[in-house]
């Protein structure tokens, strides 16, 4: 009999799931009970992950194909965390929007049971299985917004887009699979060792599919209209809880059953990173829209991720985790601010709604600039140490080329960043914002803004959390 | 365990920063606040003070260290002071009182958040000062430049969002490669403690690369000719509170960090790339100094009047020489005092007149002689006459250049004529001649307080120029076992 206790977090949302589902069926006017039961439900899952931690190093079940290990602990952990904040500063906007029903939370749920299943998995078919419970929930939270032609627009589009690379991925499954004969990690780990240049193509494909869903450089063209349409508290989910899980599953491919075939995907990785976090500041510095130019940067922090699992080593993917945490933290505080930007039931956000916000709000604009330096990665603020480890990382191996790049990239997204605070600090004021926001927006820009501002103080904890993670 | 001093010091203006931004700010009173910000740093200058009391001065080795962990197994925490970085954190003690009193006339809208600016900012020059880890001299170095972008861009000038971007772009592509350039220190020697590293010393063959690297960061920081372009822009458009912190602290740390860093862990390196500094010093010396000669904005001369200083500096550092070196220092801890006064003299004027321009004033001796003889002190002490402490710093380099290099020892001399050429056209354009602007007969002489900023600035220029044994006996020990560190490590290469 399989210790089931390992899946406890996955039964008991997917129990909730179907509870919420059933109970919005026979209530009416549920919303508010579906949320904060979800937002229950989200904590206990937590609590459960956590608690696992402590007791599991690594364990796995079904014939191989589930891990839990440190690392897929911790990403849980990130991701519900995540997922629970998204959810709980939702509310004001959906209600703004009148689409505060009882499938948003249900949705969410679901994609985070997704991302579970993604980040545990040990098998392509697990795998897959996660990656489309996560994607379908995606798709329909992309469009929630249906009164507006570019919310339904967003959506078709990254319904299309992200299906023809699940088909990419699927099909580089499928080639493995011919050359392994396993869908289970371990074994093909161990069966994949030959020169075959169809087995390539098998890991370009894989690549290619995970890559899409990370929104890497060249296959990041959805996201930024996906980001600029879909509500904005959608795009928060979407620009922090999925990529924690896609950047699970590729750590996992590239150590797990590519390990043996590093010069194959070295070249590939290293790539993707350095064009990503080109492209992801040059392609920054001409957008108006805040929305699509988080989008744009968030494809350069991508690059930087990229560059820690590109090293082959285990600080490498440490680095890595190191810098979708502290990343995760500064969208988070960056949409934040960004839903404070409501005058009158509307919300606003174009870069120039920006101007002279330090004369009228002075702690938001305290709290933007810090976000928007660390974004930059300007010491002593936690962006800078995300930074800093990965680098280290990259430099252990003598990658130097990268490292370089990397860094003059930085010199030129700080310059799209430079000019957000130009215009809160530098220009003319306009009319005030509301201040009426709900607690938990305010607590959450609080405690992002101070962690980021004080991680310097205790830098040592997340990297000793993250320590723990040995993949090779 | 003794008392974090250098700690209390980097500390303290931050907590004078937090204190103020818990305070309000009452419109048209905002003598708490200046008073909160003048009182934190007030006493840290007098800790200072103690700091050089107490400072051991027949040592080289670092004195009042902290060491603690900070990133385990990784990074240490440690600072730490030796005859060298003392002198520049009294200077930045001693100036950033000096700003604060200055901003009553300058700066008009949003004053308390400026002097939490410079507080900020003072605590990470202090901290530039004593760190004695590579990380943690780079964090405080970057995170300088935070402040200095707000202080440029919010108060500066019409130009101000230009300047602050081409500050803050140009020092951060500089600062990038330094940080490649630690992380590789790091992975070749396993640490980033400076002591430690001054020990091993770093193998020869990654020498050249890395000192390229933090060259790349020290020579935007300077200013060296050619990346010294930000400098006159964010200088012009700064308020003088700004620009006085600029050009006397921030352009110390490049100073500081070659002595300290290229000269310390890479010896054979910078011994290959003298020829390429003293090139580079050469061409800002003279230069910039002509460049200066045909400004038409007070404040613009003066900022390539200290980029053309700051060639002597780094020519007398990279003579490698015992002179050179403490000429050297002396030469930026009196171009900072200098430097700030006389940004604070053309700020004295523009108040009033709200033209730097030169041809607006002329004639100023008659209306403003208090203004006018402080000036010339400071005039003079710029081009370095004899008695002043601009002198010692300039015939020390040039004497340490005269035993490496005759030829660039020479022409760095014309330098020295030049500088005076401009400085005293400068002078005869804005306080001699006749009055010919009407609104210039209404002008006031210094108040108390600019009268009061100013002579401190006048006390210890002079001091220094006519007896600069506290400064040199401070420095002595240090730079003289800096010499013999680089030529043993010279020697065994």
């Amino acid at each position: 009999m399989e210790n089931l206790n390992l899946i406890l977090p996955e039964i008991f949302i997917s129990l909730s799931i179907m509870f919420l589902l059933i109970l919005g069926v026979f209530k009416n006017e549920s919303s508010k009970i579906t949320f904060n039961l979800s937002l229950f439900a989200i904590l206990i899952t937590t609590i459960i992950t956590i608690n696992e931690t402590f007791s599991v190093t690594r364990e796995t079940l079904f014939n191989e194909s589930v891990v839990i290990d440190s690392m897929s602990s911790l990403m849980k952990i990130i991701t519900l965390i995540g997922g629970f904040l998204v959810l709980v500063i939702s509310s004001t906007y959906l209600k703004t929007f009148k689409i505060y029903n009882i499938e948003y939370p249900v949705l969410i749920l679901s994609s985070i049971l997704g991302m579970m299943v993604m980040i545990s998995s040990n098998d392509l078919i697990v795998f897959y299985m996660g990656l489309e419970l996560q994607s379908l929930a995606l798709y329909v939270l992309a469009t929630y917004n249906r009164d507006q032609l570019k919310s339904s627009e967003a959506g078709l589009k990254y319904f299309v887009l992200s299906a023809l690379s699940s088909g990419l991925l699927l099909y580089g499954c499928s080639l493995v699979y011919g050359f392994s004969g396993s869908t289970n990690f371990d074994i093909i780990s161990n069966q994949l060792n030959s020169e075959e240049y169809v087995l390539t193509f098998g890991i370009v494909f894989i690549l290619v599919g995970l890559a899409f869903k990370i929104s890497a450089v060249p296959f990041h063209m959805w996201a930024p209209d996906v980001y600029e349409g879909s509500p904005t508290t959608v795009t928060l989910f979407f620009t922090i809880v999925p990529k924690i899980a896609a950047l699970t599953v590729f750590i996992r491919f590239l150590y797990v059953p590519f390990l043996n075939l590093i010069d194959q995907w070295q070249m590939i990785i290293v790539f993707l990173s350095i064009a990503s976090m080109v492209f992801g500041a040059v392609a920054a510095i001409g957008q108006t829209n805040i929305k699509r130019l988080i989008a744009y940067s968030s494809i350069g922090h991508i690059g930087y991720t990229l560059a820690g699992l590109a090293t082959a080593s285990n600080e490498g993917i440490q680095s890595s985790i190191i810098y979708i945490s502290i990343y995760v933290v500064m969208n988070l505080a960056l949409f934040s601010c960004l839903l404070m930007l409501r005058r009158k039931d509307q919300y606003y956000e174009d870069i120039d709604d920006l101007s002279g916000l330090s004369k009228n709000h002075p702690l938001l604009s305290l709290c933007l600039l810090l976000i928007l330096f660390s974004l930059a990665g300007i010491p002593p603020l936690a962006g800078f140490f995300a930074k800093f480890y990965v680098f280290k990382a990259v430099l252990e191996q003598s990658m130097y080329f990268l490292a370089i790049v990397g860094l003059l990239s930085t010199v030129v997204a700080a310059f799209y960043y430079l000019r957000i605070i130009k215009i809160m600090y530098f220009d003319e004021e306009q009319d005030k914002y509301d201040t009426d926001h709900s607690l938990w927006l305010k607590f959450s820009l609080t405690v992002s803004t101070i962690l980021i501002l004080l991680y310097f103080i205790f830098p040592s904890q997340l990297v000793e959390v993250v320590s723990r993670i040995n993949i090779i | 365990m003794n008392f974090p001093i250098l700690s209390s010091l980097i500390l303290l203006p931050t907590i004078g920063a937090l204190f103020l931004f818990f305070t309000k700010e009452k419109e048209g009173n905002n003598t708490t606040i200046k008073y909160v910000a003048l009182f934190t740093t007030v006493v840290n200058f007098l800790i200072s003070i103690y700091l050089w009391i107490a400072f051991d001065q027949s040592t080289s080795s670092f004195q009042f260290i902290e060491d603690r962990t900070w990133i385990e197994g990784f990074i240490n925490y440690k600072v730490g002071v030796d005859g060298i970085s003392i002198l520049f954190i009294i200077l930045t003690t001693f100036i950033t009182p000096l700003c604060i009193i200055s901003v009553n006339n300058s700066v008009k809208n949003r004053l308390r958040d400026f002097l939490i600016a410079i507080l900020i900012m003072e605590s990470f020059m202090i901290g530039v000062f004593s760190a004695l880890d590579l990380v943690v001299f780079y964090l405080f170095f970057e995170a300088g430049l935070i402040p200095m972008f707000l202080i440029i861009g919010i108060w500066g000038g019409a130009r101000r969002v230009y300047s602050a971007f081409k500050f803050f772009l140009y020092t951060l592509l500089g600062s990038v490669l330094m940080l490649v350039a630690i992380i590789s220190i790091y992975w070749i020697t396993e640490t980033t403690d400076v002591v430690q590293l001054y020990e091993i010393g770093i193998d020869v063959k990654y020498q050249n690369l890395l000192w390229l690297a933090f060259f790349s960061s020290f020579a935007v920081k300077t200013p060296m000719w050619p990346v010294h372009t930000w400098l006159p822009d964010a200088h012009v458009e700064a308020p003088t509170a700004g620009s006085v912190l600029l050009a006397a602290i921030l352009l110390k740390m490049a100073g500081y960090g070659f002595i300290r860093f290229s000269l310390g862990l890479f010896p054979v390196a910078s011994e290959v790339f003298t020829p390429l500094i003293y090139t580079l010093s050469v061409i800002a010396i003279i230069f910039t100094s002509l460049i200066a000669l045909m400004q038409e904005d007070m404040k613009k001369l003066i900022a390539y009047s200290s980029v053309a200083h700051m060639g002597f500096v780094t020519l007398g550092i990279f003579t490698l020489q015992q002179q050179g070196i403490e000429g050297s220092i002396i030469q930026m801890i009196s171009h900072g005092l200098v430097s700030a006064a006389l940004f604070l003299t053309v700020g004295v004027v523009y108040d009033r007149m709200h033209s730097r321009l030169i041809s607006t004033y002329g004639g100023l001796v008659s209306v403003i002689p208090k203004y006018s003889i402080l000036f010339m002190l400071f005039a003079l002490a710029s081009l370095g006459l004899p008695g002043t402490s601009g002198f010692i710093g300039e015939f020390l380099i040039l004497m340490g250049a005269f035993k490496d290099n005759f030829l660039v020892a020479v022409i760095a001399s014309i330098g020295v004529i030049l500088g005076a050429a401009y400085m005293l056209w400068l002078y005869k354009r804005v306080v001699f001649g006749k009055l010919l602007n009407e609104d210039l007969k209404k002008i006031l002489d210094l108040n108390r307080s600019e009268y009061f900023i100013l002579s401190c600035l006048a006390a210890p220029i002079l001091f220094f120029g006519f007896y600069p044994d506290p400064l040199i006996n401070t420095i002595e020990v240090s730079v003289t076992d800096l010499i013999n560190m680089h030529n043993t490590n010279i020697a065994s290469k």
